[in-house]
């Protein structure tokens, strides 16, 4: 079965059995490995994408869920403005620590400064509560997504 | 196809280009560090013609840093800008690239990296300086004295030229035997605030980094394994005709060893699902079949009566003080199993090489493991396999095995197949849950008698549990008279001035595989110690910071130190001043990895059974904080880590098999967890010891004490939760 649907701006078309995790056709048939496969269940958000413009776990989104659909992944993050002032912050705070969970982290954080240009410490914690960092960065996740506010707001 | 080693593909593709001329200072094979232009030289720099500088790390980058760290080293020694440097991570070779701690082996564990590369690679960096000086005055016709390198141009009687253009030149010169090394007040990296950002940050916020899961090799092999349930279950048979109709399922065979089934496929969901096809019968006659409350039980009964071993003092006498004195703390602490759980799932690929030899590519703390186990099951010359390092995402200690359990897995795999195809083992995250490896469960039981004025008189410590050491390829090293030490650390060798101390240890069966854990031993000594400080501070109405000085009198260069962490914690949060109305605070210090921290946690909730960390400090004494940022990083981590598994986390079992299956049943630390965490550092000359670990032992018992100071229950069983609500 081919599936078309838009990968960062470009349009794909792929051979992926229907069931197959969006996350399996980016990483294996795709070869996108910025996102990440964390848990499998929707329980750590280390493969977050964004489907529409919306965070998804592409680990529970099917590839028959997709046709059609606009799909961003971390690789294209540095085009969009929230995204690239997600990355300057995590950059300038030196947010990671291995790293693997934070393709997701930035997904998510893009997807809440999307919705909430300023958010409190309470909303990021409520929004990002999601995403496992296992090296436990959570502190400077924090202060990373509200840097990113002020880099967007000047 | 070219293969990416380095960390980003912009990284290797720039230092690709800068192989021609070189000055390389590494290691001869005889052990000698030596500088030159020859490959015969394992290099721990290299510089280019184009004045590129490469740092070649021995450790595995698993978010410690030392990417960044060993690199500052050589940026400091030489006279480079961060920028003007990049790294890449050194090939398995445990000759030359041997942790300098662990004898003829490399590897990454202990909180060593930095510690033991320290003189190393600044060394290597001094010595690279001083031929490259030497080479420039030699052009120049100038006495080479009071010439330096600055931010990569050597500079000397009224003249400069970038360091490239003395490369060609230095490498034919002789090495230093001796290079000067930057006295302190020199350097403008080492130590210092905001001139060494991680040198890995860039990549990991893009996508490009690559770590060892992300490899895909054209015409790769994805293999995954039905695992036994039971440690110690065997494969009676399996059927894996249901597989068949999955798509991209290749094939499926007994691992040799009987460990598992081997289920191969064209690429990893293909994997995963023909996985849950395949039926595999297990033998069960070896297998272990004892559930969690047996060795509960077992643990509990062995911190009674007379331990095994006397570690320290005589427990019979001590006992005897004990009973006599005017006041006694009786105390039994249980800690259960516990899961590493890396972010990244275990994973590695081997490789055929056209030498009919193999590469490994894997993100291991004991690469040298890993090159041993291939060259056994693949029947190869160690010198015919290749280990290449690529990014863990994550470890704890989960890839520090002297087994290479995952590593093992893919060889036996491979070794089944055609040998022709690269093949890659995945873990799905259930099988990290459930595949052994733990933290081992220990018990406590201290009793510590007071007199009449509430001194000290006697402290009785028995420890039981199952030892990490025992029964591996370490035993002989590490186990002295029958004492695993890293079972007692923590408590057989406290800085604490403690009156009449005797400390026993009973060995209990494995009824899992075990494994060290970020801090090993110190993750319940120092929650057992420190619960102790606060149950005295209690019982001699002591407040708990006073205690723990008065224990600590400055004899010795430990005790200064750990009175030092404590003194500058209880500055950063005014400890004399107590918690906000509705908050309480609770203390705790450790020693371990040769560094000293000491933590207060402020919590409110407890009143209303829903307990919210509101506020950590740490204060740390690491020696000398090569990159000060990477030290507070590390400690805020190490601190999340803690307290995150002593609030939820617990591995059980029943009838021999793992409970828990995934993070809805093994919780991480989440975001809500701590609001703020605020790391202080003690301004120190020693030389650079641990911060991976020191930050964990005592978040945990410091968390434990305050939630005990706001009228919350002493809890002496781990986790939490199942004595407490969090909000």
């Amino acid at each position: 079965m081919a599936t078309e649907f838009t990968l960062n701006g470009q349009t794909v078309s792929v051979t992926a059995e229907e069931g197959t995790p969006l996350l399996w056709v980016l990483r294996d048939e795709l070869k996108l490995t910025g996102t990440k496969f964390g848990c499998g269940v929707a329980s750590c958000g280390a493969c977050t994408v964004h489907v529409d413009g919306e965070p998804a776990r592409s680990c529970q989104t099917y590839v028959e869920d997709i046709a059609g659909a606009e799909v961003t992944t971390i690789e294209a993050m540095s085009d969009t403005r929230i995204g690239a002032a997600v990355q300057q912050a995590w950059v300038e705070l030196d947010v990671v620590q291995c790293g693997y969970c934070q393709s997701g982290q930035i997904m998510s954080a893009v997807g809440l400064l999307s919705e909430n240009p300023n958010p409190s410490a309470e909303d990021i914690d409520a929004y990002m509560w999601g995403n496992a960092c296992r090296c436990a960065t959570y502190q400077r996740i924090r202060k990373g997504v509200q840097r990113a506010a002020e880099i967007l707001e000047a | 196809m070219t293969y990416p080693i380095n960390t980003s593909r912009r990284g290797f593709l720039k230092g690709a280009a800068a192989v021609s001329a070189a000055l390389v200072v590494g290691l001869r094979s005889d052990g000698v560090m030596a500088a030159g232009a020859s490959a015969d030289l394992t290099p721990f720099v290299r510089i280019g013609a184009d004045g590129r500088v490469v740092a070649i790390i021995k450790h595995v980058e698993m978010g410690q840093g030392p990417s960044t760290g060993l690199t500052t080293l050589i940026a400091e020694e030489l006279g480079v800008t961060m920028d003007q440097i990049d790294y890449d991570f050194a090939p398995s070779n445990p000759e030359v690239y041997n942790n300098l701690f662990f004898g003829p082996f490399q590897g990454t564990g202990g909180s060593t990296a930095m510690a033991n590369s320290f003189m190393q690679y600044r060394q290597a960096g001094a010595a690279a300086r001083e031929m490259l000086i030497a080479a420039a005055a030699a052009e120049w016709g100038v006495d080479p004295v009071g010439m330096d390198i600055v931010e990569g141009q050597i500079i000397g009687h009224g003249r400069s030229a970038p360091i490239g253009e003395f490369v060609a030149l230095a490498s034919q010169l002789p090495t230093p035997a001796e290079p000067r090394l930057r006295a302190p007040d020199e350097w403008r990296l080492i130590g210092k605030e905001g001139v060494a950002a991680r040198k890995d940050s860039p990549a990991k916020v893009n996508g490009d980094a690559v770590f060892a899961t992300d490899l895909q090799f054209d015409d790769q092999l994805v293999v995954a394994i039905a695992r036994a349930p039971r440690m110690g279950a065997k494969v009676a048979g399996f059927d894996a005709s249901g597989a068949a109709e999955i798509s991209g399922f290749v094939d499926a065979q007994m691992l040799p060893d009987a460990s598992g089934v081997a289920i191969y496929a064209e690429h990893t969901w293909a994997a995963f699902q023909a996985r849950e096809m395949v039926e595999v019968t297990w033998d069960n006659t070896a297998a272990e079949m004892r559930s969690s409350d047996a060795i509960r039980e077992q643990l509990l009964a062995g911190v009674n009566g007379t331990s095994e071993y006397d570690v320290v003092g005589d427990q019979a006498d001590i006992a005897a003080a004990i009973d006599g004195a005017a006041q006694v703390i009786d105390q039994t602490f249980y800690f259960p199993l516990l899961a590493h759980a890396p972010m990244e799932p275990l994973t590695c690929t081997i490789v055929p090489h056209a030498d009919g030899g193999a590469v490994l590519y894997d993100g291991a703390q004991f690469p040298t493991s890993g090159h041993f186990v291939l060259s056994q099951v693949l029947g190869l010359p160690m010198e015919k396999v290749q280990v290449k390092s690529l990014l863990a995402g994550g470890s704890f200690g989960r890839r520090a095995n002297p087994t290479a359990d995952y590593n093992l897995e893919c060889a036996m795999a491979f070794a089944m197949t055609d040998r022709t195809r690269p093949l890659k083992l995945v873990w799905s995250r259930e099988d990290d849950i459930r595949g052994g490896y733990y933290r081992p469960a220990f018990a406590h039981r201290v009793r510590v008698g007071l007199d009449e004025d509430g001194a000290i008189v006697g402290w009785h410590h028995r420890i039981a549990g199952q030892s990490i050491i025992k029964g591996t390829s370490f035993e002989q090293a590490l186990v002295k008279d029958g004492v695993d030490h890293s079972s007692v650390e923590g408590t057989s060798d406290t800085p604490y001035a403690v009156p009449g101390m005797a400390v026993g240890l009973t060995d209990v069966d494995k009824a899992t595989t075990v494994l060290w854990w970020r801090a090993v031993g110190h993750t319940h000594t120092a929650y057992a110690m420190e619960s102790m400080m606060d149950l005295i501070a209690e019982a001699t109405d002591t407040d708990p910071l006073a205690l723990r000085l008065s224990m600590l009198p400055g004899d010795t260069p430990q005790q200064q130190r750990m009175s030092g962490v404590l003194t500058k914690v209880a500055e950063m949060v005014d400890w004399s001043a107590g918690a906000p109305d509705g908050r309480a605070r609770g203390l705790a210090v450790h020693h371990s990895f040769g560094s000293y921290v000491a933590e207060v946690v402020e919590v409110s909730g407890v009143a209303d059974d829903a307990v919210q960390v509101e506020n950590v400090w740490a204060a740390i004494d690491c020696g000398i904080a090569v990159n000060p940022d990477v030290v507070r990083a590390q400690t805020e981590g190490a601190i999340g880590y803690g307290i995150g598994h002593a609030m939820r986390n617990t591995i059980t079992l029943t009838e021999g098999e793992v409970d828990q299956t995934n993070f809805p049943d093994y919780e991480p630390m989440r975001i809500s967890d701590i609001k703020a965490i605020e790391v202080g550092i003690v301004a120190s000359a020693e030389a650079p010891t641990g911060v991976g670990e020191p930050g964990t032992p005592p978040s945990a018992p410091a968390l434990a004490n305050a939630i005990a100071r706001a009228g919350g229950p002493r809890i002496v069983s781990l986790p939490m939760a199942d004595h407490v609500g969090f909000a």
